[in-house]
């Protein structure tokens, strides 16, 4: 039986980046995440939406395996997840993560903190990764912040240097996980366009976000979750416009209406 | 006290005592004080640093093994650990410190047993600093692909370490003083001098005095130094 699967897998593992199957949960009594089927293929924006407490940040989180699943399985690239050790930090580094809470390196300089993964995790030598690091903040607009701690910084230009530090490990695939939800509302847009762009270049994203301009622009598929499972699943203009579930037409009318 | 100090010959008198002592001589005796807490404060640092390490590892046996450590040693008098490095190491177990020589021996012993004492403090100062960082810190190190022990050398320790300087500027203050205890294996060290003196001479008050300007001279700028590396290094969020 599991030779068949398999050997599915297999043949649509070219396209599938990120594939989640019967994926479950607990915290403690808590099921957080409820036999989730879930697949990413590669270049696609994902867009994960649904009321607080539903799992979407704890099943982005699971993706790099910050947090540990009870069963079912999550395969990158066609392997599957490693359990601990230096498999798991090897596949971590190819899956970039931006927090809501920026998690920039607080006693290192913003360029110390995009170069630090390129030298420790990558082996660049230094000074290929302070080109390319340069290049990364030049290209979120913060290149003139390089020497500044990050506490220096406003929110959205630590959004965005966090954006850069993931990028230098050439991820295959970029969780952003509420990226916007610690800021300021005039430096929301600043963070949303950077990641606009992300996406126009062909980056992998699964976005877990409140933003629902953002979903409407740029994912190529959102993704409803509540009470942990994945309720519905659509292209943008169909979600927004036609929801199937009453879940989804709750949910919308709560958040659209003002 | 003034009339010591206005007449000069009065001073000659009351501390002409001292020149009495020359080997050990007061400094010299200070100086093995100071040889004792650099060395022990090094040793206690590298492995008060190891044992915290173990003490938040994912490793079950690392973390079990760190708790029992701190929580034995830091529980039982340093004068009986200090005794049991000399009566018990060196005396039963022939533990030698790579010294033939008494007095090397007894000095490497006390270092090794004030290292060892120090470090439970140590490890628990650390500890506590860890706990200052955020989660979000080592998080972010795991999901750029760090190791657990890049993520703690390179991300977590340098942060802990900023946190708790004060607290270790005080545990490096109560080693200077403990050194003292050395003197109960008989390394002449201040403790052991003033100890000598006071049985031979009449000025006891004035001797305490003596030694106890001497290790204020010691314990005050280490803490006013530190103080101000804290403050200097603290990290912003």
């Amino acid at each position: 039986m599991t030779e068949v699967s398999v050997a599915k897998d297999d043949v649509a593992a070219s396209g599938d980046l990120v594939v989640l199957k019967d994926v479950n949960k607990h915290f403690g009594a808590l099921h957080v995440l409820q036999d989730i089927d879930l697949t990413i293929t590669r270049g696609e924006v994902v867009v994960v939406i649904g009321p607080s407490g539903s799992g979407k940040s704890t099943l982005c989180r699971t993706i790099n395996r910050l947090e540990t699943i009870d069963s079912g399985s999550i395969t990158i690239d066609g392997k599957p997840l490693p359990q601990e050790g230096k498999e798991l930090a090897r596949l971590r580094a190819d899956v970039g993560m931006v927090f809501q809470s920026f998690n920039l390196f607080a006693h290192k300089t913003v360029l110390e903190n995009v170069m630090l993964g390129q030298i420790k995790v990558r082996k660049a030598d230094k000074k290929k990764a302070e080109e390319k690091a340069r290049q990364l903040l030049d290209r979120v607009g913060v290149a003139t912040q390089a020497d500044k701690y990050p506490a220096q910084l406003s929110g959205g230009q630590q959004q965005r240097v966090a954006i850069a530090r993931a990028l230098a490990m050439d991820p295959k695939v970029m969780l952003f996980d509420e990226p916007t939800s610690a800021l300021d509302p005039e430096m929301i847009n600043e963070v949303l366009e950077v990641m606009q762009q992300l996406a126009r270049d062909g980056m992998t994203m699964i976005v877990v976000t409140h933003e629902m301009g953002f979903a409407r622009s740029a994912a190529n598929r959102v993704v409803f979750m509540a009470d942990g499972k994945i309720v519905e699943e659509a292209v943008p203009d169909q979600f927004f416009s036609a929801p199937r579930s009453d879940r989804a037409k709750d949910f919308l009318s709560k958040i659209l209406h003002h | 006290m003034s009339i010591y100090v206005t007449h000069p010959e009065a001073r000659e008198i009351v501390f002409d005592f001292l020149s009495d002592y020359n080997d050990p001589s007061l400094l010299g005796a200070f100086w093995v004080t100071i040889k004792l807490t650099l060395l022990s404060g090094v040793g206690s640092l590298i492995w008060g640093t190891l044992l915290a390490a173990m003490r938040v590892s994912p490793v079950p046996l690392m973390r079990g093994f760190g708790t029992v450590y701190v929580n034995v040693v830091r529980n039982v008098p340093l004068t009986v650990i200090i005794l049991f490095t000399s009566l018990g190491l060196a005396d039963i177990f022939g533990v030698t410190m790579g010294s033939k020589v008494f007095e090397t021996r007894d000095f490497r012993l006390a270092v090794l047993g004030l290292a060892a004492y120090t470090a439970a403090f140590v490890c628990e100062a650390i500890r506590s600093g860890i706990n200052t960082v955020p989660l979000g810190q080592a998080e972010a190190a795991r999901a750029i692909g760090l190791n657990f022990s890049q993520t703690l050398r390179l991300i977590v320790l340098p942060q802990a370490f900023r946190a708790v300087i004060g607290p270790l500027a005080n545990v490096l203050i109560a080693l200077t003083k403990n050194t003292t205890v050395a003197a109960a294996i008989g390394v002449a060290e201040a403790a052991l001098l003033m100890k000598e003196m006071i049985e031979n001479e009449a000025q006891t008050v004035l001797i305490g005095a003596v030694f106890a300007f001497g290790f204020v001279v010691l314990t005050l700028p280490t803490g006013l130094f530190l103080g101000w590396l804290s403050k200097r290094l603290a990290v912003k969020r």
